[in-house]
């Protein structure tokens, strides 16, 4: 066992191997800067759409880079006001706090409760749910269901969803700490796929065949029930951003409000957004 | 009362005993098992190559790929330098004493910090306070700090396995205490350190609290060090949460359990290799 | 030449600070952000108040300090004696070759992400829960068994390292005496590793503690002090890790000092270990 004298550490190898890296990854930048890039950021129920408005948009205008994050609605408002995104996607109406952002309706989207197929219950008022929610109903056999165990899922507080839930269904009540949380729609769809006692609130373009929305005070949820407003439980998807939307951020914005855009909409089981100057 | 055989109580606990080991390999058996199973009929080289299409449903996980590489290359090539470094001058300056106390008990309590508190530092302090923003950077740098204590435990073991003979030859031919450290003991420790820094590899790649807080979810491919990035386990994270596409959930999981298996592997043979060289 | 070993030991020596200056740094920044508010609404009512409702301006996170309580002591009841036992399975009863390959499959177990645990959970072990023993099956259990798993490979290899420092007399003085092996096990060498074994249940505490992915994905995040194993509940790390993303303001600082919570026990827990092994290292 010789001790390896004389050998060097190439530390100068080292070096230089880590300069090269370093240069190669910042050259890299240099290269395919992100100018022109467009970040969008907010509601977890307008990302799916508006990941796919992004996708059509940069095959039809080449160069363009759009960048959808999640996060939850609040946090895209945050993210619009702070500039850290460009454009703040929400799933909910502004707060009257919430001041110093434009607004623009791209879509407009129903809440829908969901429970279980093998939940024999398909139809609930307004007021029920809110009893469920609250922890007031501590049943299934309450409401018409079977069973005795009630679990109701609920969004996390950032969320738009819940927010015109909470808005729209509970009104002054809490939701009670009793529900399950979860911090994604798709999380919230998973359990009720698998347990017939739980009930959920999701966007409607997000139901699946899994899963079972139903009728509320008699209206079976669709796009035209929303459209037409006989659907109450509905929601604005908004595209916010700081003072009227400019450059790549109103080019996008124009994109989205397109009649081919507004077509995706439909197509993907939301409601299109109303003609501009149409009023509320 | 009839006070049982303790032969019999032996032979009893002995099975007990191999009960336990086997139930602790079954569970690991059926995680990798199932995630294997039905992972790797979705890691195709599209897979592997493409990206991701509405939002993970679809194309592949490329970007991800390169992101999990950007965000460890960073870490190590920060860490490394300063857990080796800490290593030298433990073992061939200050051996004992306050200050090596000091040193050594600030690493096992870094060594316990959660994974969601480096996330909450590495936000607060790289994304927002240094302003880095979600990037590559911020992420490295977050993984960089956690790794740090792995890689400073491995390279002081390696360190000091080098026998004082080595040392004591190199003295006697003149060398300062440097020249032995560069030129002797640290190519005699290699195999250690890298295991060390195999080690940490591992831990960056299954990491998600952290890199979430820090590197961000973008799913573009990251271009430069302040790019944002998706990391492969955060990418399974959200696939996984949001039910987008249960097949590409396994399959990222597969990667990833694949990739682990493959450095823990290269791991321990480095271990075997080093522990060969110096007995 | 002097000179250039005097800086390359002053350089050695700044490198081998890295370590604490970023533990301080951490504790520093953490500190800033959630202290303020800790001392704002008082500390009792932070940390023993009933209501976590931060965007309606409730601060307490009794029922997050009680769930992360549960799980962790449901883990350590998991995973500390399964754990012990296959640590003295490696270390006094498995043959050599056997040995060699069960022990870097555990640590192999050490190398799977969190998520991937909190996956399997979710799709295999939440139903179980569920359709076999009751509940919405999202529950402490779930959490506690995926965190009994996880702490495994923890307690196993440091546990094997007590049991392993021994020292040999012990066991062969007691073989000599006519004690089965089993015996010199359980009344001389388990006793003698004690403190060692004590070590390593005390770190996978702290990693059970200190675990966010998995346990959000099966534990139920109901804002609720739980009042049995099927009930949801939430930990102070799924907290923080659930509502950072979209927290501002009072909200962030609150996920702050819920951070230094954890931090504060995680410190507590580490320097009891470090004292307590550095002394037997010292013994030894």
């Amino acid at each position: 066992m010789r001790p390896a004298l004389g050998r060097d550490i190439p530390l100068s190898g080292v070096v230089l191997a880590a300069a090269c890296v370093l240069t190669s990854l910042l050259g890299a930048g240099c290269r395919g800067g992100e100018g022109g890039g467009l970040t969008l950021a907010g509601s977890t129920s307008v990302q799916p759409i508006a990941e796919l408005l992004g996708e059509h948009y940069m095959a039809t205008h080449r160069g363009s880079v759009i960048n959808v994050q999640g996060g939850g609605s609040s946090a895209g408002i945050q993210a619009a006001l702070s500039g850290a995104a460009d454009i703040g996607m929400s799933s909910r109406n502004l707060k009257p706090e919430e001041t110093g952002l434009q607004a623009t309706v791209m879509a407009r989207d129903a809440i829908v409760l969901v429970v279980n197929r093998d939940n024999p219950v398909r139809a609930l008022t307004t007021e029920q749910v809110r009893g469920i929610f609250s922890g007031r109903t501590r049943a299934w056999a309450e409401v018409g269901g079977t069973g005795r165990r009630l679990t109701f899922i609920t969004r996390e507080e950032g969320s738009g969803t819940r927010g015109a839930f909470e808005d729209l269904v509970m009104k002054k009540e809490e939701i009670s700490s009793d529900a399950i949380v979860e911090d994604s729609t798709g999380a919230a769809r998973a359990i009720v796929e698998s347990d017939p006692q739980a009930i959920a609130y999701i966007s409607f373009g997000m139901v699946t065949p899994g899963i079972v929305p139903l009728t509320l005070d008699g209206v079976t949820p669709s796009a035209e029930a929303v459209h037409s407003g006989r659907y109450h439980l509905a929601r604005p998807f908004l595209l916010l951003t700081r003072g009227a939307p400019s450059g790549p951020a109103a080019a996008f914005i124009e994109y989205v409000l397109s009649p081919e855009a507004q077509a995706l909409v439909t197509q993907e089981g939301y409601v299109q957004a109303r003609p501009a100057g149409s009023g509320r | 009362m009839r006070r049982v055989n303790p032969e019999v109580t032996h032979r009893a606990a002995s099975v007990g005993l191999w009960l336990s080991a086997g139930l602790a390999l079954a569970v690991l058996a059926y995680i990798i098992g199932l995630v294997l199973v039905r992972g790797l009929p979705a890691v195709t080289p599209h897979f592997l190559l493409a990206s991701p299409e509405r939002m993970g449903r679809a194309g592949g996980i490329f970007p991800t790929i390169v992101g999990t590489l950007f965000v460890t290359t960073v870490a190590l090539l920060v860490a490394t330098p300063l857990g080796v470094g800490t290593a030298i001058y433990l073992t061939e300056y200050a051996r004992i004493g306050r200050l090596a106390a000091v040193i050594r008990f600030g690493a096992e309590c870094l060594a316990g910090v959660p994974s969601i508190i480096f996330g909450l530092f590495g936000f607060i302090f790289f994304v927002i306070t240094l302003q880095l923003g979600w990037s590559v950077l911020s992420g490295g740098l977050t993984l960089a700090v956690m790794v740090l204590p792995t890689i400073m435990r491995t390279a002081e073991e390696a360190i000091k396995a080098v026998p004082a003979s080595y040392r004591e030859v190199s003295y006697s031919m003149g060398a300062t205490t440097w020249q032995t450290v560069t030129r002797v003991v640290v190519p005699a420790a290699l195999p250690g350190i890298v295991t060390g820094i195999v080690l940490a590899v591992g831990r960056s790649v299954g990491e998600t609290a952290a890199t979430l807080f820090t590197a961000g979810a973008s799913l573009r491919l990251p271009t430069s060090l302040l790019s944002p990035t998706r990391t492969m386990a955060v990418h399974f994270y959200i696939l996984a949460r949001e039910g987008l596409s249960e097949t590409h959930a396994y399959g990222t999981a597969a990667v990833l359990v694949v990739l682990i298996l493959a450095i823990n592997t290269l791991a321990n043979w480095l271990m075997l290799r080093f522990r060969a060289k110096t007995q | 030449m002097k000179a250039k070993e005097w800086l390359i030991e002053r350089a050695l020596l700044l490198m081998a600070l890295s370590a604490v200056t970023s533990l301080a740094l951490i504790a520093i920044f953490v500190l800033a952000q959630g202290l303020p508010i800790m001392l704002r609404e008082g500390l009792g009512s932070f940390l023993l108040g009933h209501r976590w409702a931060p965007t309606k301006h409730a601060f307490g996170i009794l029922p997050m300090m009680v769930g992360s309580t549960c799980v962790t002591l449901g883990a350590l009841a998991l995973g500390g004696p399964l754990g012990v036992a296959c640590s003295v399975f490696l270390a006094e009863v498995a043959p050599r070759r056997v040995a060699d390959v069960v022990r870097p499959a555990i640590q192999l177990l050490a190398g799977i992400p969190s998520v991937v645990f909190g996956f399997v959970g979710i799709t295999v072990l939440v139903p179980l829960i569920r359709n076999h023993i009751g509940g919405p099956g999202l529950s402490v259990l779930a959490a506690a068994i995926i965190l009994g798993v996880m702490i495994l490979p923890t307690v196993i290899s440091i546990s094997q390292d007590a049991i392993e420092a021994v020292p040999r007399t012990y066991k062969e003085a007691a073989l000599a005496l006519g004690c089965t092996p089993w015996q010199a096990i359980t009344r001389v060498i388990l006793p003698a590793a004690r403190p060692g074994i004590t070590a390593a249940l005390v770190l996978g505490m702290g990693r059970a503690i200190g675990e966010t992915m998995a346990v959000i994905m099966v534990i139920g995040n109901a804002v609720k002090i739980p009042h049995s194993l099927l009930d949801p509940a939430r930990t102070l790390t799924g907290s923080i890790a659930m509502e950072m993303g979209y927290a501002s303001g009072e909200h962030r600082e609150a996920l702050f000092a819920t951070g230094v919570v954890l931090f504060v026990f995680i410190m507590v827990l580490n320097t009891i270990v470090n004292l307590r092994l550095g002394r037997r290292r010292e013994a030894s």
